[in-house]
């Protein structure tokens, strides 16, 4: 992997992988039920399609989720269930009970497997060789247990290893989430201000625990003690991008204070203040209670402590009870009510308008108020839901860094747009898409460094995730530089496979095709990816989220794949102009400018098209009279105004009749129960009741390209 | 809610109950159990490049809701907007849509006995959207299945890969 994202995001995205275990465990284990109940309900004689996919795609899930993070045993047992599975849904064998009985009895392995792995990986595993074969057996199409033997007692011994896994499951579950106290010795080092870039990683990493300085017993070297909920290797590994592993002795915080004590109580009164933050969270008791006496000295020494390792020390305790988990539901309600609130707040400004403000000052002051405290609500409230993308992103470098070793392939990864924030639903939704298509990209897009110097490109691969807003969505695009999509391959794949493709499919149809269940044009099946699996999940989330996939590629130069999704909730500010008796609304973030034109300005070039010249550049006119057909009563009345608009990086100027103000609007969805309309992004409620069109800029400026 | 508990009810004995309504001189029926509300007409906002018996979308407290003039898609001889027209919003599969009529005539509960397959006609709708014809005394319904009417896809509500 590259040194860049390492220097750049490398240390926090290591440690930020945690924060999703809590969501991957909830995820495997809804996907496990949902197996398990699958299974139960499978019709062997005549098995659905449908259903055996949707028990593939579960095992599926299991299988990526538990790679990406690491749990080897869970991804190796989920493998072997996802090769019999994929067999059975390709019909090559036929569904016995044998099959469900194992594939029940491996669920349950991995559930215990990834209970042990969330209980911090304490307690001895759940054996799944016997599994392993018994699968393999299954899925070379061998009943186990032998021809002679019985089939029924074949799944007792699997039983019998299974059992004691809920008995020593909860039991270490205590200790794993509470911290725990360990002192830190690094060193001895030449430099040893580099030990003071580890007090910064604690600062830095949210939630990784506290620190606070010890008296080192050496010069050359640091001591901290240390308050974590992370395992020794995870600081290791955090640590290493400071000092070299070897330098780094972590020890139980207990037993090494009490060999230091006689330091601390003989060591120079300048370093006794130290012994006061002992008395903080990452301390063990036991340390408190022998500088007792040193504690009056303490306080009055408690200038000259550093300032900065006080809030440290107590952030992790003020985190937890700083926040409340509230079911969304009810933040959707309070979201709804508050766009309600702004729409009556706007009808009331609007009706207010020709009041004389003489002689109602005060019922207009606190129409003022209202106005601003509902805009500040209406802030509050959206925040509430909104999340940056970057909580995504960060889960995709060390995958990837794992994947790329695995594959034996360097890839560069970069990420844009990490600010954009997300809604938090979305966010999850979006999650498990984007890991399988950084996952293709890494596996079929990038080639091998040979293969890339061979062609002329450098030798490391780049794939690029990025977030942007286009025309009142949220494009989140995955690219590569790649081998791309081969037309050929794809074509030829569907006709193996009985879809009704030709040769003169247009591209984008093509590409459509690998979205087709089971479609795969790997040559080899890994446990990566190539069973095909993936992209008709991809497709089905997202269309599930209302949002869209495109794909575009290039033979030899690489794929890009954008999910759009729609903003199916959102506030934004908007500009509202008038055409004929028309409202429409362009989204302020995408107006440049507006000016009255003169006819001199505007030229028309062979096909009718128009042209405006604005300082020095020629941008082409839309009439939104003419594309949305406004009709005209007032023939006195015509479109002389511009507003230049921009989006995906070009201009365009619309032609209006007029500017009828600047709001904040409430963006409703109008495909909910209507359909697409071109150019327009949505709909929203005007002051007055009436529903006003959105207008999509990204679209318009399109169509001016066209 | 009391008219779906009763005709739930009925449901039993075969019967159900229909919302009758009037183009033209046309009596038509459609379920009660998928009608939301019935409103006034108001301007909605047009759409453009909408076909035009879509006659815009209104906001219904805060939805969206696209309105439909049954009486241009039945190719009626007149189509009039005034204070007695009337909008019955239809609560169908998740979506709502509003249909506008000349006027609302009752609610009435039909036998399965008194409803006849209806016969194959030429007409501005499917076929397949007419569940049927109910006589009702000298009166004759048209029943239609205004689910599946509106999901077609020449309703150009949907859009055509949905």
């Amino acid at each position: 992997m590259a040194e860049t994202y390492q220097e750049g995001s490398g240390s926090g995205a290591d440690f930020d992988l945690s924060q999703f275990y809590q969501i991957f465990f909830e995820e495997a284990g809804e996907n496990l039920d949902q197996m398990e109940h699958m299974l139960l309900n499978l019709d062997l004689v005549n098995a659905n399609d449908e259903e055996l996919n949707g028990i593939f795609r579960c095992a599926h899930s299991i299988k990526g989720g538990s790679a990406t993070f690491g749990f080897a045993d869970v991804a190796e047992l989920t493998h072997q269930m996802e090769s019999l599975l994929d067999r059975l849904r390709r019909h090559e064998l036929q569904p016995i009970p044998q099959m469900v009985d194992v594939l029940l009895e491996s669920a349950d392995a991995s559930r215990s497997l990834l209970a042990r792995h969330q209980a911090g990986e304490q307690g001895e595993a759940v054996s799944t060789t016997d599994l392993v074969r018994r699968i393999s057996e299954l899925a070379a199409g061998r009943v186990p247990g032998g021809a002679s033997a019985p089939v029924a007692p074949a799944p007792a011994p699997v039983v019998a290893a299974v059992a004691p896994a809920p008995a020593f499951v909860p039991a270490p579950a205590v200790s794993p989430g509470q911290p725990r106290q360990l002192q830190i010795q690094i060193g001895p080092l030449e430099r040893p201000e580099q030990a003071d870039a580890i007090k910064e990683l604690f600062r830095d990493i949210p939630g990784l625990g506290s620190i606070s300085d010890l008296p080192g017993l050496e010069p050359a070297t640091r001591r901290f003690a240390v308050e974590t909920t992370s395992t020794n290797d995870d600081l290791l590994d955090l640590f290493a991008f400071h000092v070299a592993k070897e330098q780094v002795v972590i020890s139980d915080g207990v037993t090494a204070t009490a060999a230091v004590e006689p330091v601390v109580q003989g060591g120079d009164t300048a370093e006794v203040p130290y012994g006061f933050f002992h008395d903080a969270p990452g301390a063990p008791a036991e340390v408190v209670k022998v500088p007792v006496a040193a504690v009056p000295a303490a306080n009055g020494a408690s200038a000259v402590v550093p300032k900065a390792a006080e809030p440290r020390a107590q952030s992790p305790a003020q985190m937890e009870s700083t926040t409340i988990r509230v079911a969304v539901n009810k933040v959707d309600q309070l979201i709804n009510l508050v766009g309600e609130l702004v729409i009556t707040q706007a009808m009331l400004a609007q009706n207010s308008r020709g009041l004389d403000a003489g002689a109602y000052q005060q019922l207009l002051a606190g129409l003022a108020d209202l106005d601003r405290n509902t805009r500040d609500l209406q802030e509050s409230v959206m925040s509430i839901r909104m999340i940056p993308m970057s909580i995504v992103f960060s889960r995709f470098p060390r995958m990837l860094r794992d994947l790329a070793n695995k594959l034996g392939k360097k890839v560069d990864f970069v990420t844009l747009g990490e600010a954009i924030e997300l809604d938090k639903g979305l966010v999850e939704k979006i999650t498990d898409p984007l890991t399988h298509l950084v996952r293709n990209s890494c596996d079929h897009g990038i080639e091998m460094p040979a293969d890339r110097l061979a062609k002329g490109k450098p030798e490391h691969g780049t794939i690029t995730l990025s977030a942007s807003h286009q025309g009142g969505s949220i494009v989140i695009e995955v690219r590569d530089d790649g081998k791309g999509l081969s037309r050929e391959k794809i074509l030829s794949k569907a006709l193996e496979r009985g879809l009704d493709v030709s040769e003169h499919m247009s591209d984008a149809d093509v590409w459509q095709l690998i979205f087709a269940p089971g479609f795969s044009t790997a040559e080899v099946v890994t446990d990566v990816s190539g069973r095909g699996v993936g992209m008709d999940v991809v497709k089905r989330n997202i269309a599930a989220l209302n949002g869209s996939v495109e794909i575009d590629s290039a033979e030899g130069y690489g794929m890009r794949v954008s999910v759009r999704l729609p903003l199916t909730l959102a506030i934004m500010d908007g500009m509202s102009v008038g055409v004929g008796d028309e409202v429409y609304i362009l989204p302020l973030s995408s107006v440049v400018e507006s000016f009255q034109v003169n006819a001199d300005d505007v030229s028309t070039v062979a096909q009718g098209s128009q042209l405006v010249k604005v300082r020095d550049e020629y941008m082409p006119v839309i009439a939104l009279e003419k594309i949305f057909q406004v009709p005209r009563f007032d023939a006195s009345k015509s479109s002389n105004i511009m507003v230049v608009v921009e989006a995906d990086g070009s201009r365009v100027a619309l032609l209006v009749d007029e500017l009828l103000g600047q709001h904040q609007v409430v963006v409703k969805n109008l495909e909910s129960n209507y359909r697409k309309v071109p150019n327009v992004s949505g709909a929203t409620i005007l002051g007055d009741g009436t529903v006003a069109l959105i207008l999509d800029t990204g679209g318009l400026v399109r169509r001016a390209r066209h | 809610m009391s008219v779906m508990e009763k005709s739930e009810e009925t449901t039993a004995s075969g019967a159900r109950e229909y919302l009758t309504f009037r183009l033209d001189q046309e009596e038509y029926g459609i379920d009660i159990l998928k009608v939301q509300e019935i409103r006034g007409y108001e301007p909605p906002t047009r759409i453009a490049n909408a076909p035009e018996f879509i006659k815009g979308v209104v906001n219904l407290r805060g939805t969206i809701v696209p309105i439909v003039d049954m009486r241009i898609k039945f190719n009626c001889a007149q189509a009039d907007y005034n204070t007695f027209t009337v909008v019955i919003i239809l609560n169908l599969r998740q979506r709502v849509v509003g249909i506008v009529v000349d006027s609302v005539s009752d609610v009435m509960e039909l036998a399965s006995g008194s409803v006849r397959a209806a016969p194959d006609i030429e007409s501005a709708i499917d076929n397949s959207c007419i569940l049927g014809l109910g006589s009702v005394g000298d009166r004759m319904l048209i029943l239609l299945d205004i689910e599946k009417l509106m999901s077609s896809v020449d309703m150009g509500l949907v859009a055509a890969d949905d």
